[in-house]
């Protein structure tokens, strides 16, 4: 299980602070592919970075932590404290723009040991390296190459290889598949899935698509405007959203035979510098009330399982 | 573009350099107001205090107009030109000290010029990229601004008042260094190497510390942009350490434009390099100059010229040609 | 418009010298360039705030002199440079094609090759028949080449993104583009380029009046640093004679290059880079 303990993260910019992550308060079961959506400032990025560890000026974890599925070496639950020292080591990160990411003047295979994530040796672990890649798609000739002589998608799987390599216990995608045409990008979305399911360990993966949310989330959280809203089994949040803006997400997902028009989710979300009381979706939300724009809904249980913050659940 | 046109542009372009630089020169003193056989003419009978008759007047003229090459039409004399500077690296005789052949004055100074060159452009480099690296890097600490502003100050300084600056100071208040070279010809002993480089300290000086700013402002703003890549971002992200970062990852990619942009700057630091020599009287191409002014040599003046052309262009080229050693995007596809 | 420091110190000192090059020179009506006006080697005084040199020149009118015509034949050929190098880069960027490549080769190699020897040679061979005009001429003819070249990439740029503007609108609305986003980012380049011409034109006047090679009667920066050369001001112990140029040098070009990057600084960040 990994805990997120009433997480508050806040960027000191030169307008001021802006609290990017008020207040997410869940606990994720391991071993699943767990997608997060929202729109663009939700705050799901930040949520990731967090999760990693990842923070640093501007970025503040100004409440809460985070405490992980796996131990150190002295049987202590790792936190945020420590999880730093963990990096590419049982935790790792797909970054987003996979077609810089990789330093063009040095050797790919160089990139695989130049950070220290065992101690043997550099020529047995690059032999590893070369037999591993064969499994995810990729000539072991790419590893002596250098970047620029690989495609987008042959440089998304080198990514996805130096992630999953040593076997983490969590891995954190952000937007892996964004910058790839379709037919690259499900590769790499069944080349997750796959590896998901051998070494049976837990990917974040952050997109704005839902489509691919669809396709291979086990379990989906929404954001909205810095905040939590619904949480569940993927096949729950999709088919049975609770929380009103999961299904207005959900509506305008095309489907195939569909001929009906798509509803857009009407309007934009709040501010973040301003002032904000309330559910932070009652602006838009067809079924608001005065309680909705005066109390914040708390994120609770209301089936097994499935999450969601809003004083209206029942009635939809 | 594969490597093979890479390298095939560069040599093309530098021909072509050569080419028009070399057409200047063989243009610019027919051109200029004046005709300079007379101004010569009337310099030696000043000189030598004597009038010589119309006739004699009339052989030296006709001898010099040969040896100018100023016989023919104007393209004979072109193609006439270029078959003596590239085949033979003839530059006709010197005309203050006759008969001795201009290329053998060049000879003698271009090593003293191109060893100059060579050091402090050496020495620069690699102490202004090493500082503007540390200066980019950590440019969030307090030193990195003291480095930078050091940058700003000495980059837009000129050669010469560098060289006056440490002349007044190292020649002069306090007398550590010659005022002007002095390096007898003789065979090259031990004692003839320290003074050798005692004379060369101030000129090198003068063009490290030109060459220093530039570089420390240059590689300081590359290292601080390359910092911002998303690779180095991924690799803080791997864990790779600092050390590792700043020298695989951002220094190995920074010092790609400056290496561009050395080349592009070599004319400018070849100017700089012979005004500094004039300045100190160091044995090389500058002084070769200004000596040939004073005694109204054209002959050195035009060979000198298009040695410095050749020399720039040589420089550049050879530059553009180790880049790919740098750059493997281009030594691969 | 907040200017950032390096602007601020920067025009600071061009101010001061601009302003007193230009109106100082009314309050006297001595020639500094004639010799023997005053005893000569005068130390430091109220009367002469820099002394007087082994001419018989006051130094401190001299240098307010030189400042004024080395900033007046910087900010001429300048202004020329500017001309000819956006008429050349502009129609490079624009045209394309072999008339792009061919105008660029001729001027790659004006830049690659190294013009202080040439001027050396041109300077000789005019020697004691120029004036600063043809000086002027000579140094327009061999700088428009740097900033012909800024002016053919930004070119470059501007066809870029007119291409993709242009795309999106339509009729009237290409004129508001041009003026208001293309003219102030060509408008940054030209001044930054301006400046930096400035600092060139000065720089090699000054070079070859160190050499002797300029008209060295008219008092300029270089030709004071001649002159004191010349009477060994190091040796009598004339230290104002040769220090102050140098400062003053020093100086202006200190305030030129800030100007010139704080600027840049300025017009980046509000274009929104950083």
């Amino acid at each position: 299980m990994i805990k997120l303990n009433n997480i508050v993260a806040s960027y000191t910019t030169v307008r001021g602070q802006v609290t990017a992550v008020d207040g997410v308060n869940l606990q994720v079961p391991s071993g699943y592919i767990v997608g997060i959506a929202g729109e663009s400032g939700c705050g799901k990025t930040t949520l990731l970075r967090v999760l990693y560890g990842d923070v640093r000026f501007p970025l503040a974890l100004e409440r809460g932590s985070v405490q992980y599925d796996f131990c150190d070496d002295n049987g202590q639950v790792v936190t945020s404290d420590n999880i730093r020292g963990y990096w590419f080591k049982r935790i790792s990160y797909i970054p987003q723009t996979s077609m810089n990411s990789l330093n063009p003047v040095i050797r790919i295979r160089k990139q695989f040991v130049d950070f220290r994530h065992s101690k043997k040796e550099k020529a047995e672990v690059l032999a590893e390296v070369r037999a591993y890649v064969k499994d995810l798609g990729l000539p072991p000739e790419a590893i002596d190459a250098y970047p620029h002589q690989l495609s987008g998608g042959m440089r998304q799987r080198v990514m996805v290889a130096m992630a999953t390599f040593f076997k983490p216990d969590i891995i954190l995608a952000d937007e892996p598949t964004t910058a790839l045409d379709v037919v690259v990008q499900k590769g790499i979305l069944l080349l997750l899935m796959n590896l998901q399911e051998q070494m049976k360990n837990t990917i974040f993966l952050v997109t704005h698509d839902m489509g691919v949310h669809y396709q291979i989330a086990h379990k989906m959280l929404i954001m909205y405007a810095a905040k939590a809203v619904e949480f569940g089994d993927s096949g729950a949040v999709f088919e049975e959203s609770l929380h009103p803006y999961t299904r207005m997400l959900i509506e305008s997902l095309p489907t195939v035979g569909g001929d009906r028009m798509r509803q857009g989710v009407r309007g934009r979300p709040p501010s973040l510098w301003d002032d904000l009381h309330g559910c932070r979706f009652a602006p838009r939300c067809p079924l608001a009330t005065e309680l909705c724009r005066v109390e914040e809904p708390a994120l609770k249980e209301y089936r097994p399982g499935h999450f969601t913050a809003c004083h209206y659940v029942e009635s939809s | 573009m594969g490597l093979i046109q890479y390298l095939a542009g560069k040599i093309v372009t530098y021909l072509l350099v050569l080419f028009i630089g070399i057409t200047i020169t063989f243009l610019l003193p027919r051109w200029m107001p004046g005709d300079p056989i007379e101004g010569y003419l009337a310099q030696i009978t000043t000189q030598a205090g004597q009038t010589l008759t119309p006739e004699a007047m009339e052989e030296l003229r006709q001898t010099l107009a040969e040896l100018y090459g100023l016989e023919g039409s104007l393209l004979s004399q072109y193609f006439g030109y270029l078959k003596r500077v590239f085949l033979t690296f003839d530059f006709g005789p010197s005309l203050a000290s006759f008969p001795r052949p201009v290329s053998e004055f060049i000879a003698t100074a271009l090593p003293w010029t191109l060893g100059l060159l060579g050091t402090s452009t050496l020495l620069a480099g690699i102490s202004g990229n090493l500082i503007g690296l540390l200066a980019g890097f950590f440019h969030n600490r307090g030193f990195a601004t003291v480095l930078e502003v050091i940058g700003v100050v000495l980059y837009p300084i000129p050669y010469y008042i560098l060289a006056l600056v440490l002349i007044l100071l190292f020649a002069y208040i306090w007398p550590v260094f010659p005022l002007s070279t002095t390096i007898r010809p003789g065979p090259l002993t031990l004692d003839k190497i320290c003074t050798i480089i005692r004379n060369s300290v101030l000129p090198a000086l003068t063009l490290i510390l030109a060459g220093f700013g530039w570089n420390i402002l240059g590689m300081k703003a590359l290292a601080y942009s390359t910092k911002q890549e998303d690779f180095v971002a991924f690799a803080r992200l791997k864990g790779v350490d600092p050390w590792t970062i700043m020298i695989s990852y951002v220094s190995r990619n920074a010092i790609l434009p400056q290496v561009t942009a050395l080349a592009l700057s070599m004319g400018g630091i070849f100017n700089g390099a012979l005004l500094t020599e004039m300045l100190f009287s160091y044995p090389g191409l500058g002084l070769l100059m200004r000596t040939a002014i004073g005694g109204g040599d054209y002959n050195i003046l035009y060979g000198t010229i298009t040695m410095s052309i050749i020399a720039v262009a040589t420089a550049a080229l050879v530059i553009d040609l180790l880049y790919p050693l740098f750059d493997p995007r281009i030594r691969y596809r | 418009m907040k200017l950032n420091l390096r602007l601020k110190i920067g025009i600071t000192i061009l101010a001061v010298f601009t302003l007193s090059s230009v109106f100082l020179p009314f309050f006297t009506n001595v020639d500094p360039s004639e010799q023997g006006t005053y005893f000569r080697n005068i130390p430091m005084s109220w009367k002469h705030p820099l002394g007087t040199n082994s001419l018989g020149q006051d130094i401190f009118w001299f240098l307010i002199f030189a400042i004024r015509n080395s900033l007046l034949l910087g900010v001429a050929v300048s202004l020329c440079t500017v001309f000819i190098s956006l008429i050349v880069g502009l129609s490079a960027g624009y045209i394309g094609g072999w008339f792009d490549r061919a105008v660029m080769l001729f001027t790659d190699s004006l830049i690659a090759i190294p013009t202080f020897p040439i001027l050396i040679v041109l300077g000789t061979l005019v020697r004691g028949r120029t004036n600063f005009v043809i000086l002027g001429l000579i140094l327009v003819i061999f700088g428009w080449a740097w900033n012909a070249r800024m002016v053919r990439s930004m070119a470059l740029s501007i066809r870029e993104r007119e291409f993709i503007s242009t795309a999106r609108f339509s009729g009237a609305s290409t004129l508001d583009i041009i003026l208001k986003e293309v003219f102030p980012y060509v408008y940054a380049y030209m001044v930054v380029g301006f400046i930096n011409s400035i600092l060139f034109v000065i720089n090699t006047e000054a070079a070859l009046a160190i050499i002797g090679l300029s008209k060295v009667e008219i008092p300029t920066l270089g030709s004071i640093i001649f002159w004191a050369l010349n009477y060994s001001a190091m040796f009598v112990g004339q230290y104002t004679w040769i220090v102050a140029p140098v400062v003053a040098t020093v100086l202006l070009f200190l305030g030129l290059f800030l100007t010139s990057t704080g600027y840049n600084e300025l017009f980046a960040a509000r274009r929104g880079h950083s």
